[in-house]
């Protein structure tokens, strides 16, 4: 290779900064939701609006389903001809079982008929294929506003943003969709398991917050309970996988119908939850949250969420915490382990080396040297480890 | 060409860019990845062009930074950091280059961030029509999301539903030949107008649909889509059946990916004018390389393009180009997909050492939530090799099905065809015909040991005979084809002197021996030294020959196996050796591996050994059992 050799363009290509992945936990913080229609429709608050969590902010009609219908085919004529036995004309509507096209042979003594599939629409009359296509009619599709709060943006015919002081807690991975409960505390250590037993009949229609795992008979019992939605730190992949009944290929999700909404914060496998989302959650014991188990880790980043809504009187004299910046490491800054052999392993910045570092893979990445809670003192690669805000 | 046709077309020509390509001095090409964007820095030094510099930061497409541009800052600045160069400056990327210095000659791109370029092809015939549209689809370089065809046993309703869901970048509709029946391409797009299928970026746009199918079906056609999408019609992708023409459908993609696509993604309008070289789909700009590979020494080659999303595979077979793209088999985003399609137990298969399953799941699955982090111990880099093996084995079985011959061609067949009953429906690949097996992505060109992708290549890909194998360097092969459209010498140049590590020649027997035994015998004749052994069957032995460097071989295979000369038959042959040098690869094709666990472990452990994979002292650790779960 030239000059500036191979090995050195090796090591400059692991250099890239760390990335952290930037979960929220705040006491406070602003937070705005954009509610936004698939296609365009009519929006139904204005700009100043105070909404609550299950009002429709906007809503429109998606169009319905389509049958393609071989008309050519029933009747027995050639796809150009079908324009004279069309008993509809284009863009005419329909009802169920209405003859939409009839072909008499045989001076009226055989007769054959095309009866429409549903309600709707006619779209398509094709004198190539000898199809014709049904619409049905338009699906209403309502938005609701997900969290209370302020409607401070309209986007005329698309939807709205709304805005609420609240509390915040970002998952790293969940499952279902959005829910609204009251918040129940099922732990009182972020060390203990959510199991079967701590889930009974006042559990129905609540978010449990749990410590650092949920069982599998657990979330199966939560169903059953009508546990709204689950909040822990960490759920075995092989449970995960029975309670969805399928595995999870690319961390897309969301959309599961499985009677409830699971977020974890911390990973696989049974994970402690650091103390300060634990507590942050504690404080609001009881309180209303809206919950969404979305996560998309690719194209978007999206997180699961946690939002507790708070009232102006709880914030005033509050400062909103400040945005994490995604850098900012320094001697003193408080970190977590985010990869075997210290995963979850709590700790704060001893020293950044400046230089590239050989690690036992024989890799040369850029460090950090950490002084964890027990005491240890461990060299991490920078890649592996995420800021804790406090 | 292509360069002054863009620049004509946005009516750039000479507006910025006044110098020639050859007289280029300094130039700055980056790939928007998925996960990261990557800066590579290339510069013309006596009268050669060599790779100078490079630079990573993670991609900004994604929320709360949506602009492209501030990760290819970030990049651009580490390479201004290590070079001294300034390069940029408030507006972009400096360029053109100053009389100060500052700057470069050229600034080009390839991306393959916010999931690429995401289509749905649709054609007649499964087989046929809409088999050469994927092809050409795929050889575009996109992600294909799937193929809707007359005949693909879903009903009309099922294929509307799925169109309505897909919400590609674009479309490429093809079916019949040229002055066939006209009915059934019409039909499928009745289909897709009644589905009215929305983009995926940026609300309120016409859809790009590209029309290559019969040419009588024209007219119908667009009156059908030309309201609702925007239809743009190109020669016929199956003018006849015997015949499969690409290309025109393939530039067509190109053309409306820049046009429809890339400005719709977000900062892509600003990164669009930093440069006046078309933005390229990263596995285009992959593709393009690995072709000059093939054509530049006239041989057979697969190459495999491993990311942190997706596994490109690329054969350049008698001439023939395919490429396939399995959009969710990756080492990062898409790691649980590996192990959800592979199972669990094809990953363990190829873990030296004692753990759980479960373990290694939760494992995965917190690669897959925190995608960035990087293996730290010895083990967690072997777990990842495995998936990395499976991963290629998975995209390279996808490969071969596309990599067949013309389907729905009438010939006249052999007897021997008809007993076989292979012919077109089986891949034409043969692996012993294959010369080259090449590597490019981030975990295979920042593996700490060369060997250790040498390994993965003879794992995933199971060459037979003698095969080279070669790697990208630290990941610019994708920067290299986007600068082969403008400066293919510059791209030649430093394709074969600083992107091209050649591993060595793996020369690996076809068969198996089921009582073991000797395998085959060699004799190595390099610079006066002669190396002479046998080699047991079920064993690998390296003979290291540096790069750039020949050798006499001289191999005599036992009676049921076949180096390239039919079974039990010797061959003398010329060798280049690599980095890692001649591999005897003897344990068998198809590869065995023990289904006893304590044996398997054994095994692997052998195998990782002979070819100094792995540090010495992490064999011993396995063996005393020092490795085991949860460590």
């Amino acid at each position: 290779m030239s000059e500036f050799g191979q090995e050195k363009s090796r090591k400059e290509a692991s250099m890239a900064h760390a990335y952290t992945p930037g979960l929220k936990v705040k006491r406070f913080t602003i937070v705005s939701k954009m509610r936004r229609l698939p296609i365009p429709g009519e929006v139904l608050v204005e700009k100043g609006d105070t909404v609550t969590h299950d009002q429709v902010v906007a809503r429109t009609q998606v169009p319905g389903e389509i049958h393609l219908i071989n008309v050519a085919n029933a009747l027995g004529v050639d796809p150009e001809e079908i324009p004279q036995f069309m008993l509809k004309k284009l863009k005419d509507s329909v009802a169920k079982n209405e003859v939409i096209a009839k072909r008499s042979s045989f001076f009226g003594l055989f007769k054959s008929f095309v009866y429409a599939p549903s309600d709707g629409t006619i779209e398509l009359i094709s004198e190539v294929t000898g199809q014709i296509a049904l619409r049905e009619p338009f699906v209403p599709v309502e938005i609701t506003a997900y969290i209370p709060g302020k409607v401070v943006h309209v986007m005329p015919r698309e939807g709205v943003t709304i805005r609420t002081p609240a509390a915040l807690v970002q998952g790293i991975f969940g499952v279902g969709g959005e829910a609204h409960a009251n918040l129940k505390m099922t732990a009182s250590t972020p060390d203990e398991v959510l199991t079967p037993e701590k889930i009974n009949p006042s559990c129905e229609g609540k978010v449990l917050v749990g410590g650092s795992l949920v069982t599998g008979e657990a979330l199966a019992k939560a169903v059953k309970t009508g546990v709204k939605g689950i909040v822990v730190g960490g759920v075995e992949d092989e449970d995960l996988i029975k309670f969805l009944g399928y595995e999870i290929g690319v961390a897309i999700t969301g959309q599961e119908e499985i009677g409830t909404t699971l977020i974890i914060t911390e990973g696989f496998g049974r994970m402690k939850m650091p103390h300060r989302t634990f507590d942050l959650l504690k404080s609001f014991d009881g309180r209303e949250a809206s919950i969404n188990g979305a996560t998309q880790i690719r194209a978007g980043v999206i997180r699961p969420e946690i939002v507790i809504a708070l009232k102006d009187t709880e914030v005033k004299g509050l400062v909103e915490e400040a945005e994490e910046t995604g850098g900012g490491m320094a001697p003193g800054t408080p970190i977590r382990v985010i990869r075997e052999p210290y995963f979850g392993a709590i700790g704060h910045v001893a020293s950044l080396p400046v230089e590239l570092q050989v690690v036992e893979t024989e890799s040369d990445v850029r460090v950090v040297e950490i002084e964890l809670e027990d005491g240890r003192r461990v060299v991490v690669p920078r890649a592996n480890v995420e800021i804790i805000e406090e | 060409m292509r360069l002054a046709k863009f620049r004509e077309r946005r009516g750039t020509t000479s507006q910025r860019q006044t110098k020639k390509p050859e007289e280029f001095e300094i130039m700055l090409v980056t790939d928007v990845g998925s996960t990261t964007t990557k800066a590579r820095l290339f510069r013309k030094k006596s009268n050669e062009y060599r790779f100078v510099s490079s630079g990573e930061a993670p991609t900004t497409v994604e929320a709360p930074f949506e602009d492209v541009t501030r990760g290819v800052r970030n990049a651009v600045r580490e390479v201004e950091e290590l070079t001294g160069l300034r390069l940029l400056e408030e507006e972009g990327i400096v360029w053109p280059r100053r009389a100060s210095g500052d700057g470069v000659d050229l600034y080009a791109t390839t991306s393959s961030a916010g999931g690429g370029l995401q289509m749905m092809v649709a054609g007649v015939v499964k087989t046929m029509t809409a088999e050469s549209a994927e092809r050409a689809a795929l050889g575009a370089g996109a992600i294909v999301m799937d193929v809707i065809a007359i005949d693909d046993g879903r009903m009309p309703h099922q294929k509307i539903e799925r169109i309505r869901t897909l919400r590609p970048d674009m479309i490429l509709l093809a079916g019949g030949t040229d002055g066939g029946t006209i009915t059934h391409v019409a039909e499928i797009t009745e289909l897709i107008a009644a589905a009215e299928p929305k983009a995926r970026l940026g609300i309120g746009y016409e859809l790009p649909i590209v029309y290559a199918g019969n040419k009588d079906a024209r007219a119908p056609i667009s009156k059908t889509l030309e309201d609702k999408f925007a239809l743009k019609i190109v020669d016929n992708i199956r003018p006849v059946l015997e015949l499969e023409n690409t290309d025109p459908a393939r530039d067509a993609i190109h053309e409306l990916f820049m046009e429809h696509v890339m400005s719709h993604a977000p900062g892509y309008d600003k990164l669009m004018k930093w440069t006046d070289v078309p933005i390229m789909p990263t596995p285009a700009g992959e593709g393009r390389m690995f072709r000059t590979l093939a054509e530049l020494r006239k041989v057979n080659v697969i190459g495999v393009g491993l990311g942190g999303a997706t596994t490109n595979v690329y054969s350049i077979y008698d001439g023939k180009f395919v490429r396939t793209v399995s959009a969710n088999l990756g080492m990062s985003y898409s790691i649980c997909n590996v192990l959800k399609e592979a199972t669990i137990g094809n990953i363990m298969r190829w873990v030296p050492f004692d753990i759980e399953p479960v373990v290694v799941r939760n494992r995965l699955r917190n690669k897959m939530i925190r995608p960035t982090t990087i293996p730290q111990t010895l083990e967690e880099l072997m777990v990842e090799h495995a998936v990395a093996r499976e991963a290629l084995r998975l995209g390279f079985e996808h490969h071969k099905q596309l990599a067949r011959g013309l389907r729905g061609v009438q010939r006249v067949r052999t007897m021997g065809e008809i007993f076989e009953q292979s012919a077109e429906e089986e891949t034409y690949i043969d692996m012993m015909r294959v010369d080259f097996l090449a590597g490019t992505g981030g975990l295979l060109s920042h593996a700490p040991r060369r060997a250790q992708s040498a390994l993965l290549l003879m794992d995933g890909f199971q060459p037979d005979g003698l095969t080279k194998l070669a790697q990208d360097s630290v990941f610019m092969m994708p920067h290299l084809g986007v600068l082969s459209t403008v400066h293919p010498q510059a791209a030649l140049e430093i394709f074969e002197k600083d992107c091209l590590v050649r591993l060595g020649t793996c020369i690996a027997p076809r068969g198996t021996l089921e009582k073991g035994g000797n395998a085959l015998s060699f004799k190595v004749e390099a610079e006066g030294s002669v190396v002479e052994e046998n080699v047991a069957f079920g064993s690998i032995r390296v003979v290291p020959l540096e790069s750039g460097k020949t050798a006499k071989l001289v191999l005599s295979p036992v009676k049921d196996l076949d180096v390239g000369r039919g079974p039990g038959h010797g061959l003398e042959t010329t060798v280049e050796g690599g980095v890692v040098g001649l591999i005897f690869d003897c344990r068998g094709r198809p590869l065995s591996i023990p289904v006893d666990p304590a044996a398997r472990r054994q095994k692997l452990l052998e195998w990782f050994q002979a070819m100094s994979a792995y540090p010495e002292n992490v064999y011993e650790r396995i063996r005393s059992g020092e490795v085991k779960e949860g460590s």
